[in-house]
């Protein structure tokens, strides 16, 4: 199940701690997220997993040299920049560009977050948001507007509009919140599919089955502090886990 | 796209021709003297929208911009006898670098608090001028125009055909932006700044970008006014009327496309002249009122917006 460790980490977080004001949110979090790994990212509300996302994915400043991305300290670079070198994220609550249709939200990311080549022509760049779209099995909506969506098609575009800016790394944050069982299947399946394409995937989500199906480590968070990481099965045996899941 | 480019700039020709026959054939000065107005409100409409429509930042400094454009005119004139055109490209000079100071030092506040940033620019940049004796002070400054160059037989005549190239020029403009990656960028980060960020797009860079472009547009727009009225003074220049008016007209035209300003201004700036005119310019300001909340209420998005609407409802209906 897990992956070689020979190669070296694609994102290395290493003593990052994050304060608002006088609340810890992420206190001294370390952990090494491997090339190609299906990573798992669990905790009870409020311990700090969207805020782990935020640092890495540049919503948030952090210390310098606390997160290393391909080799590389990122922690000075605007969130722009980040997704161009490859982190790339969904929301919790989706957040779409209301005004414009499925495949003009792609448009965005393949107008901004690939690197721009001026033979590439826009009808060849509206080809590949098509394809990323019927790879999403969006296609048939892709001249729809974004606000007719229901919540898993919408769940799919943000993904869609992620993967459009190739990442390196995928960050996919509670994706499947508020799905139906069989949505959470195809929402998961389609995440599978991505880590199949030689993406990294951190998945935060609630839904064991989901997360204990989709990775190949898991790493429960608990008021800031990484309290288990591991495979899946010994995490969720965790004492410590349980307890900050089930309340003591 | 293609076919749409060709009558735009067909358009803009016809557009062009049309205001100099204009000054040939009409011998009456008022015409141009009304026109002029309202032509200065569409390149005032068309740059706000730029940063207002297409990124959602609601600027109510328009009258900055505006005074400042009329009084570098005026500090050129004063100090070399500047002719109108070197007046015109030294006041978009000025409106860009304060596009850019006042992007830098504001567009990282969101929503309103950028707009009370605005006004308070305002404020400053006239109490600055209200208080430098050399271009008049609090007192104003008289102006007297030089002698009109061929082809014009007037200097009023003149105004107005360089007016209406410069709303050639904003247009132009701020169509390109509509249908280049910065119009998809600066869209995007209108509908949500956070995740369009996190789609790569340089959010505060377009937005300072947005700010530079329009608040050259807007100062252009100013310089010439100096000459217009022969007559400078701060009160006049840096008058919140051109925020509101500017704002109103953009938004009753609608800013989802470049041609909303356009409706509007020509829309608003018309009924303004008739109502100076007929009755006085203080009802300006009532109706400008009265049209801006009617708007609000029935046509959110302006008569663009109330336009695509109905056009959606008869294709739905065909179907």
């Amino acid at each position: 199940m897990t992956p070689p460790d020979t190669s070296a980490p694609l994102l290395q977080i290493s003593g990052l701690t994050k304060r608002f004001g006088g609340f810890t949110a992420l206190d001294n979090v370390s952990v090494d997220i491997r090339p190609g790994e299906r990573f798992g990212l669990i905790g009870p509300n409020g311990s700090g997993k969207t805020t782990l996302i935020n640092c890495i994915s540049g919503a948030f400043r952090t210390e310098a040299r606390t997160v290393v991305f391909r080799g590389e300290d990122i922690t000075q670079l605007p969130a722009h920049v980040r997704t161009r070198r490859g982190i790339a994220r969904s929301f919790q609550i989706p957040r779409p560009f209301r005004s414009m249709t499925v495949v003009e939200n792609l448009m965005v990311a393949l107008d901004f977050a690939v690197a721009t080549d001026p033979l590439v022509s826009a009808a060849h760049r509206h080809e590949t948001a098509m394809s990323i779209l019927s790879g999403m099995g969006l296609a048939s909506k892709a001249d729809a507007s974004a606000t007719t969506l229901s919540q898993v098609e919408l769940r799919k575009m943000e993904l869609a509009r992620a993967m459009a800016t190739r990442p390196k790394l995928l960050i996919s944050d509670e994706a499947m919140a508020g799905l139906s069982s069989s949505e959470v299947d195809e929402v998961l399946d389609l995440l599978m599919s991505l880590a199949d394409q030689d993406i990294t995937v951190i998945m935060i989500e609630h839904i064991m089955q989901a997360v204990m199906r989709f990775s190949q480590r898991v790493m429960c968070l608990d008021a800031g502090k990484i309290i288990a990481i591991g495979a899946p099965n010994e995490v969720m045996a965790n004492q410590r886990v349980q307890e900050a899941y089930l309340g003591t | 796209m293609k076919r749409n480019g060709v009558f735009f700039w067909v358009g803009a020709a016809v557009f062009l021709i049309a205001i100099a026959l204009m000054t040939k054939l009409i011998t009456n000065e008022y015409p141009f003297f009304a026109g002029y107005v309202i032509l200065q409100f569409i390149v005032l409409a068309v740059a706000w929208s730029i940063l207002g429509g297409h990124a959602g930042y609601v600027n109510f400094g328009t009258s900055a911009f505006f005074g400042m454009g009329v009084y570098t005119a005026v500090f050129l004139f004063k100090v070399a006898g500047a002719p109108l055109l070197v007046q015109i490209a030294a006041a978009a000079a000025v409106g860009a670098l304060m596009g850019f100071a006042l992007g830098l030092l504001t567009l990282r506040m969101q929503g309103i608090f950028f707009s009370i940033a605005t006004i308070a620019l305002t404020i400053v940049i006239e109490t600055s001028i209200t208080n430098w004796r050399y271009v008049g002070g609090a007192a104003g400054i008289q102006l007297q125009r030089p002698p009109v160059t061929w082809p014009f037989s007037g200097y009023v005549q003149m105004l107005f055909f360089v007016q209406a190239v410069l709303v050639v020029l904003a247009v132009v403009v701020s169509r390109y932006i509509q249908n280049s990656w910065i119009g998809r960028g600066l869209q995007a980060l209108r509908d949500d700044e956070l995740a369009a960020e996190c789609t790569g797009v340089p959010t505060l860079r377009l937005k300072v970008l947005a700010c530079v472009v329009s608040g050259a547009l807007m100062c252009a727009a100013g310089a010439p006014a100096a000459m217009y009225l022969q007559y400078a003074d701060p009160s006049s220049a840096f008058n919140l009327n051109y925020s509101v008016s500017t704002l109103a007209m953009s938004l009753i035209g609608g800013t989802a496309h470049w041609a909303g300003p356009i409706v509007g201004a020509i829309l608003l700036g018309t009924t303004q002249q008739l109502l100076t005119v007929t009755i006085s310019s203080e009802v300006n300001v009532l109706v400008l009122g009265v049209m801006l909340v009617l708007f609000v209420v029935a046509a959110p998005e302006g008569l663009i917006g109330l336009l695509r609407r109905v056009r959606d409802k008869r294709r739905e209906g065909k179907q």
